[in-house]
């Protein structure tokens, strides 16, 4: 199989998309790669930097039988437009009564570990997630980067596609041809016994190094990426921590009413999965602090591999205390 | 319209928005907004698509004279003028945002004034005088429809009550002879004064009128009356599509 980088899967993505539907427009302050080109600069559009009224076009847009991108670039710029996603988007299609669709898809980076300090270093789907309209995918790899955003484009509501910054230059295999992910389904990583790290984004490929170093301890992980946070495939989580009866859960954004939040609550509601818990649920997530720039705050801030590697010892420990 | 408003099943949006989240997409009313401003932008994505599909759709806009201090207000007239989008923007300049003078929120009474800075004609017009607004109206669409973009239009005009129309209002700080004035321009009034004198209406045909839109707010009432109200099984139905 080819291997192509995070970057080119999602271009590759929005250029298929966009050939197989002619009603596919882009509306962003710019882009990557030539689209223009391709495309015509009446679909390809650049704007002005006005984030509210992107986001608000996007949304008549589609509700008036077009099916626009809308690239926000960094998420950071997505909080000026708070009242087109927050009050709009959100909640256009069923205030109305679901009198029409809004098939619009919102891109965004996300994440930090790059050094661009505190507001362009954030991750915070778990705002979006709490606004219940809007679907949210956050892919690891680059094949399941552009099977999601293809599902996205094609999907009849609003989706908001989180891209992992670090991410962003990793390559990886990728299918030939409609190469389609579904949304809403989570996939087992690695397969393992003892542990579940359910991890997102950036935080899949360093669970499976973790995975791969205790392996040679002889403990046995097993990673889930929930790839989809919106909706959110709860089943296949739960049925991995009912399998290992241990759960740590890794992510970029700070802990406090995060998405590693509603994962953990997700599994400890569940009577049955709770019941198979053999060590409290554990959460590995970001300081409570905005990103520093300097690098080794940076690097303190965020999650490392001995820190998930230390929350896989502890929930194991746990374990052995409650025997 | 009335059944939403009453929050029975039978109302546009099957009771789910009320009168501040209106809309009846059959007829290309894209939806009211309970944010001051909050519908400019997404207007302009229903004239950005009527643009690429180039049947000469146009789309027309309303909001207040408060808009015209949020930022989506701007955003939204720069971008539709940089791609002369078919859109007529059309502030109803009530004398009021909330209960503040729009005096006491903007440097200049005038909210046109703004359509200088977005290189689009600005229109004041008497919102209170029907045939005024029929004619700028007309101008400005024929404007969008030939592809040199939008229009802003002010209506001055008055709300005579109090702002949400609330049960129970605060106390009256507005000058009763600022109210009286306003009342003695009453649009419908002036329309029917305007229809008798120029011999196209005669007192009769005013009072069959009258009545008829009587009989339809009635009938309208007791539509919504009967209409049941939303089952709560159906509480998470419409909050995403196929």
């Amino acid at each position: 199989m080819r291997e192509i980088s995070f970057q080119k899967a999602l271009e590759e993505a929005v250029a298929e998309e966009m050939r197989r539907d002619p009603r596919v427009i882009l509306l962003a302050t710019d882009f990557t790669g030539d689209p223009i080109k391709e495309f015509g600069p009446a679909r390809v559009r650049f704007t002005p930097i006005s984030e509210a009224v992107l986001t608000g076009m996007g949304l008549g847009a589609a509700g008036s039988g077009f099916r626009p991108i809308v690239n926000w670039r960094m998420v950071t710029f997505s909080f000026v437009a708070m009242d087109q996603i927050v009050n709009q988007a959100s909640k256009i299609r069923y205030m109305f009564g679901g009198q029409a669709d809004f098939p619009v898809t919102y891109r965004c980076t996300t994440g930090g570990g790059i050094g661009l300090a505190a507001q362009h270093s954030q991750s915070p789907y778990s705002m979006w997630m709490h606004l219940a309209g809007l679907k949210i995918i956050l892919p690891s790899t680059p094949a399941d980067a552009k099977g999601l955003l293809k599902s996205a484009i094609r999907d009849n509501n609003p989706v908001v596609s989180f891209e992992c910054s670090r991410l962003a230059n990793v390559t990886g295999p990728v299918p030939d041809g409609d190469h389609v992910v579904p949304l809403g389904v989570a996939e087992v990583k690695r397969a393992g016994t003892d542990v579940t790290i359910v991890a997102l984004a950036y935080y899949v490929p360093e669970a499976l190094a973790v995975a791969e170093t205790l392996a040679r301890e002889g403990i046995s992980v097993e990673v889930v990426d929930p790839r989809t946070l919106v909706p959110l495939d709860a089943e296949t989580v739960r049925a991995s921590v009912r399998k290992t009866g241990r759960v740590v859960i890794v992510d970029e954004a700070p802990a406090t009413c995060s998405a590693a939040s509603e994962i953990a609550a997700l599994l400890a509601e569940d009577p049955e999965t709770f019941r198979c818990l053999k060590a409290p649920v554990r959460r590995v997530c970001a300081a409570p602090v905005p990103v520093p720039y300097s690098p080794p705050l940076e690097q303190a801030a965020l999650p490392s591999r001995a820190d998930i590697t230390a929350a896989v010892y502890d929930v194991l420990k746990e374990s052995l205390r409650a025997l | 319209m009335m059944a939403e408003l009453f929050g029975r099943v039978d109302g546009y949006c099957k009771g789910k928005g009320g009168s501040m989240h209106i809309a009846d997409f059959a007829v290309g009313m894209l939806g009211a907004n309970g944010i001051v401003g909050g519908g400019l932008p997404i207007a302009c994505g229903a004239a950005l698509a009527a643009h690429l599909e180039g049947k000469g759709d146009v789309t027309v806009c309303f909001f207040g004279d408060g808009a015209a201090a949020e930022g989506e207000f701007h955003e939204a007239l720069n971008i539709a003028s940089v791609w002369k989008l078919p859109i007529v923007f059309v502030c109803e300049n009530n004398q009021y945002a909330a209960n503040n003078a729009v005096a006491v929120q903007h440097p200049g009474v005038d909210i046109a004034a703004h359509a200088g800075a977005y290189h689009m004609p600005g229109v004041i017009i008497d919102g209170n005088d029907v045939l005024a607004v029929y004619a700028a109206t007309g101008d400005a669409v024929i404007r969008a429809r030939r592809g040199d973009g939008p229009s802003l239009l002010e209506c001055k005009t008055y709300r005579w009550h109090f702002h949400a129309m609330r049960n129970t209002p605060p106390a009256e700080t507005r000058s009763a002879d600022e109210i009286r004035s306003w009342k003695a321009r009453d649009p419908i009034a002036r329309l029917e004064q305007h229809g008798l004198e120029r011999g196209v209406l005669s007192a009769a045909e005013i009072g069959t009128i009258r009545e008829r839109v009587k009989s339809d707010l009635d009938e309208a009432v007791a539509f919504a009356e009967q209409s049941p109200f939303p089952d709560p099984k159906d509480l998470l139905v419409d909050m995403f599509a196929d």
